[in-house]
């Protein structure tokens, strides 16, 4: 019998997991807001302040006009931060943990879990903010809500997961991929409808719109709290991409997880 | 009754040298050429080990630095594969971590001990139902309480023993992490491990202390230059290799013409000169 990394499972094995991935999350989570006086208010204060650059830029330098585009940025920022966080992180989540690995044999997708669990609960509690902007602009949330908001957040945790798996494992055996990253992370930015609105795409350029990953994802973002709605084509494409990227991240983690010991 | 809980058959460990590929540009540029270099440069860090530890033995490990304790630790512990042979481990590992591993600076010392219980393998429940007396033990007094970035060097490592020491370990991996902490607590740790000495814990000590290996362990595996040089018991183990080190040392200071004492001091002055 060869031991693999965490192959032989258990009762207890499995309460260990299950444990293992709560206290991660709740390292994770106190160390966010300890130490710090205005602890929530910083993690919304990022989303907020882009929200405000791009609006000084666009709407008050640049003069184009949108209507409510405060809200259109509030509801594009937010969930592009938890996807930004969570997929930017990645590369360093297991190069980051490197004395844990090299000694303690446990599931290492649990540290990838933990912190995309952590970005999804962060979002969570934006939620109010977004709210906020809807009431500003005379909006509310519809029926649509009870099934749009764990749905949309099931995709993206399994879209990010699988990513996140992805670039944690390669990252290992090319550190380059960090790098790569984060540029590829601004071009995505700037292509998805984030700071402007799908239509705004220009005609010739809308068939591109679902090659892009987060495009689909974030379109119905808007969709759902601007208008209340999700538009089902787009949902099918970001679904597909979410079990795509899952299985990818875990037929990558799988294959290479023993190894990541001796590139350590 | 003697049932080995570690056994090594015929294990050898090689790794590639993955740092010729470190940089996608030179991936890219001759990426067949670097394939086949890649296969071809292995560096072998064990060779053909075979050795049994059995249920409640303290087993010593000895040896120069890069000879290969290090990987067959990694072994036991499940974090690597060899290479070819077989590698059987039954029981659960607690290895004795490097000073702060698997704790977090900003948390205090009780979110801290349950964090890396956790890690270690137990469910929370248990590290929970343990909390007191680990605390009782660590004797870090109010500091408990306080994150942990505030504590001092010992301090730390009394954390860290203590958790590891109260979490019922099976088969308990310490890599030469017993010089910490001041006298008083080097003896506390002593007598905890002359504890699990009758309870029947399985131990690994990897040292370079000769004093410790012969008063913790029973037996003991001599690596050198990746293969086994001797295996038995630890006194006579400790002997064998204590005598070739200080031949080889003998050696170099004739030509270096370095006298054990300077070297000593030089080593204790190190870090902060």
């Amino acid at each position: 019998m060869r031991r693999g990394i965490a192959s032989n499972f258990s009762q207890h094995q499995l309460e260990n997991y299950r444990d293992l991935l709560f206290v991660l999350f709740q390292k994770e989570f106190k160390v966010r807001y300890k130490g710090k006086f205005l602890g929530y208010l910083w993690s919304i204060a990022s989303p907020l302040s882009f929200a405000l650059v791009y609006y000084i830029a666009f709407s008050g330098i640049m003069r184009v006009a949108v209507e409510g585009y405060p809200l259109i940025l509030v509801s594009g920022l937010f969930p592009w931060q938890w996807f930004q966080n969570s997929v930017g992180s990645a590369p360093n989540l297991f190069v980051g943990n490197a004395s844990l690995i090299k000694k303690l044999n446990f599931p290492r997708n649990i540290l990838s879990l933990s912190t995309i669990l952590n970005h999804m609960v962060h979002f969570l509690l934006s939620l109010p903010v977004i709210l906020l902007f809807m009431v500003i602009y005379g909006k509310s949330p519809t029926l649509a809500w009870v099934y749009g908001l764990p749905l949309m957040m099931a995709i993206q945790l399994c879209t990010v997961y699988g990513l996140s798996l992805v670039l944690a494992t390669l990252n290992l055996f090319l550190r380059d991929i960090e790098r790569l990253t984060q540029i590829v992370m601004t071009f995505v930015f700037y292509f998805t409808p984030i700071i402007f609105t799908a239509d705004m795409i220009p005609e010739q350029y809308q068939p591109l719109i679902p090659a892009n990953p987060a495009a689909p994802l974030m379109i119905n973002w808007r969709n759902l709290f601007l208008h209340g709605y999700l538009d089902g084509h787009y949902l099918l494409i970001s679904a597909g991409y979410a079990v795509a990227f899952l299985a990818l991240g875990t037929v990558v983690y799988r294959k290479l997880s023993w190894k990541f010991a001796e590139v350590l | 009754m003697r049932e080995p809980v570690i056994s090594f058959d015929q294990v050898y460990k090689s790794y590639p040298m993955y740092h010729h590929i470190r940089g996608i540009k030179n991936l890219m540029f001759n990426f067949p050429h670097n394939l086949k270099a890649l296969r071809r440069q292995q560096f072998e860090a064990l060779n053909n080990i075979s050795f049994e530890v059995y249920r409640g033995e303290k087993f010593g490990i000895v040896g120069y630095n890069g000879a290969g304790k290090s990987t067959t630790l990694g072994l036991i512990a499940g974090v690597l594969k060899p290479s070819s042979g077989r590698v059987v481990v039954r029981g659960r590992i607690s290895p004795l971590l490097a000073l702060g591993t698997g704790f977090h600076p900003e948390l205090n010392g009780r979110e801290n001990i349950v964090l890396n219980g956790v890690l270690l393998g137990l469910t929370r429940r248990e590290v929970l139902s343990k909390l007191d007396e680990i605390i009782e033990f660590a004797e870090l007094g109010e500091f408990i309480d306080r994150p942990i970035r505030i504590y001092s060097t010992g301090m730390m490592a009394r954390l860290g023993f203590s958790v590891v020491a109260h979490l019922d370990p099976e088969i308990l991996l310490i890599d030469e992490v017993l010089g910490v902490g001041d006298i008083r607590f080097q003896q506390k740790c002593l007598n905890k491990m002359a504890e699990f000495r009758n309870s029947g814990v399985t131990m690994v000590l990897v040292s370079h202390s000769m004093a410790s290996v012969v008063e913790i362990c029973d037996r003991a595996l001599w690596i050198q230059d990746h293969h086994v040089k001797m295996i038995g018991e630890s006194t006579k183990v400790a002997e064998a290799y204590a005598e070739a080190a200080a031949a080889d040392i003998a050696a170099s200071g004739k030509r270096k013409k370095i006298r054990p004492v300077e070297a000593a001091a030089a080593k204790v002055r190190g870090p902060l000169f």
